[in-house]
């Protein structure tokens, strides 16, 4: 067995988030989603919004400057987590197929053994 | 045996290693007790047993080396004749694993199911050997690290899973038919084990109409091998071919899978070209051929696969259909393409209409700009062959070209394929 991390993307200015119903039944998918792959589940949350981050970042010389926002600028931003447990690539990519994600999608990465 | 070796270390590079090392042992061993009777079952029982060595070794504490001893258990040594069939079709659907991109899948799939060297497969795809070399190396990291398995995907999995795979298939049999690069024109053993795979997945997707029209296209390709080379090697064209000599009953089983393929609604890329090896198949003759048939179903193949190539064969089809000038007109029209400025059968078409059209200057240019662009020693006499005829003064007008040869041929369709699988992923 393998641990693989699926990184769920979201768009977070996408119209979606303004409806009062989509917190609710997106919350509703991931206790599905749960229920169903609790047993491949390691673990997984939700993050706060890319305002809430704070970024470093290493120059050449070893300086390290703090900066506000996500590391990278780009439309879909890190919104959650799952780690989970597969025998290989086909059986996490399709727990990674029922992961809610309604404005994004996932990715899906091997964890590096310690 | 690479693929039975693949099935027990789940590792491409580890595979190799113990292949080799099998190789190494036979040498000492056939020279104390004489050949065995099966050499390639012994190389392969050894290759096998090195490798589930190699796993007991690693599973201990290497965790990156995957699923080292996941069924072994109950896993017998010998290898039978359906077993490594089956051992090979695994090992495609994992080189042609989704989670690959599209040319690292046919890379491994060249290199490791048929066999090619990296040189040979970085010629396909027309990039440098060093940058090809690169790129397995990658991909065989992305099998081993993300655990991509070594297994055929199950019924529901399979249609997604088989675009890839008819994809390569077909690669293997243009790879095998003009071969890129070397002495020889074809290379049967590419051309044949591209049957066999088309022959087994037929088998384990009798409902897929992509993979009857591949099988098709294979057989009424493959049909014409005695007669498209010379015993001593050189290229004779369709129009100059001995169609007794063509095969009659790959023709017959070819043509009675593009009519099962038609069927399905829309036709796929492979199933509309091997309709229009269909209609070569079933004309009498090369001036009996119904070329307003053939440019109707390039129309779709335009439509259906947007490529340089398809175009310029829709062109040279024209040609035929309407006449020299109207082929060169429909020629002048894909001039711009960056792509067939360096293709060889761009330039030997211009030369066969200029030719036919008593334009001597322009067919002897375009003959030695083709001349400079191909690889392949067979082509290169040909074309040296049409040049010579103009430096003697011996120029015809008649119908003759490169172009008659290729532009049905779906062969030279290879390079043009490789490319734009990479120009389409830059541009997305």
């Amino acid at each position: 067995m393998s641990e693989y991390l699926i990184l769920i993307y979201q768009d977070e200015s996408d119209p979606a988030w303004a409806d009062p119903d989509t917190g609710p039944q997106l919350m509703k998918e991931h206790m599905a989603f749960g229920e169903k792959h609790g047993a491949s589940l390691r673990g997984g949350n939700a993050l706060h919004l890319t305002n809430s981050a704070t970024s470093l970042r290493h120059d050449k010389s070893g300086k390290v400057t703090v900066t506000d926002g996500a590391f990278a600028e780009t439309k879909e931003a890190l919104g959650g987590y799952y780690l989970i447990e597969a025998a290989d690539l086909d059986e996490a990519l399709a727990i990674a197929r029922d992961v809610p994600a309604p404005t994004g999608g996932v990715e899906v990465r091997p964890i590096m053994p310690t | 045996m690479l693929a039975a070796t693949v099935r027990v270390t789940r590792d491409i590079d580890a595979a190799e290693e113990c292949v080799q090392d099998a190789y190494a042992r036979a040498l000492t061993d056939w020279t104390t007790n004489g050949i065995p009777l099966n050499p390639s079952a012994w190389l392969t029982t050894v290759a096998r047993r090195l490798a589930i060595d190699l796993g007991r070794r690693h599973v201990t504490h290497d965790r990156l080396v995957p699923l080292l001893v996941a069924d072994l258990d109950g896993e017998s040594e010998q290898t039978d004749a359906g077993d490594v069939g089956d051992d090979r079709l695994r090992l495609i659907f994992t080189c042609c694993h989704p989670a690959l991109d599209l040319e690292s899948q046919i890379a491994l799939t060249l290199r490791f199911v048929c066999g090619l060297t990296t040189s040979e497969v970085a010629r396909a795809f027309l990039i440098k050997e060093s940058a090809m070399a690169a790129r397995l190396t990658r991909a065989k990291k992305k099998i081993a690290i993300s655990r991509i398995p070594y297994h055929v995907p199950d019924a529901a999995e399979l249609p997604d899973r088989i675009e890839a795979v008819l994809e390569v298939v077909h690669l293997v049999f243009t790879t095998g038919h003009t071969a890129p690069s070397g002495t020889s024109l074809v290379r049967d053993d590419l051309t044949s084990r591209a049957l066999q795979l088309a022959r087994m997945l037929r088998d384990l997707l009798p409902e897929d109409a992509g993979v009857a029209g591949l099988l098709a296209l294979i057989l009424l390709s493959d049909a014409r091998r005695n007669a498209r080379v010379t015993q001593a090697g050189s290229l004779v064209l369709l129009e100059d071919q001995d169609r007794e000599k063509w095969d009659h009953d790959f023709i017959r089983e070819g043509i009675g899978l593009v009519r099962e393929a038609l069927t399905h609604r829309p036709p796929t890329r492979f199933t509309l070209m091997a309709a229009i090896a269909a209609v070569h198949a079933e004309a009498p003759s090369f001036s009996e051929t119904d070329w307003g048939e053939i440019v109707a179903i390039y129309d779709l193949l335009v439509f259906t696969w947007p490529s340089p190539v398809v175009a310029l064969n829709r062109a040279v089809a024209i040609g035929f259909a309407d006449g020299p000038l109207a082929g060169l007109m429909a020629l002048d029209e894909l001039s711009g393409d960056p792509f067939l400025a360096h293709y060889t059968y761009y330039e030997s078409a211009r030369a066969d209409f200029h030719s036919r059209l008593g334009h001597r200057e322009q067919a002897f240019a375009s003959y030695e700009l083709a001349l400079q662009l191909t690889n392949n020693a067979v082509e290169r006499e040909f074309l040296q062959e049409r040049l010579a005829r103009f430096t003697t003064g011996g120029a015809e007008s008649g119908p003759s070209g490169a172009s008659e040869q290729r532009h049905h041929d779906q062969s030279h369709l290879t390079p043009t394929r490789m490319n734009y699988i990479r120009d389409s992923k830059e541009t997305t």
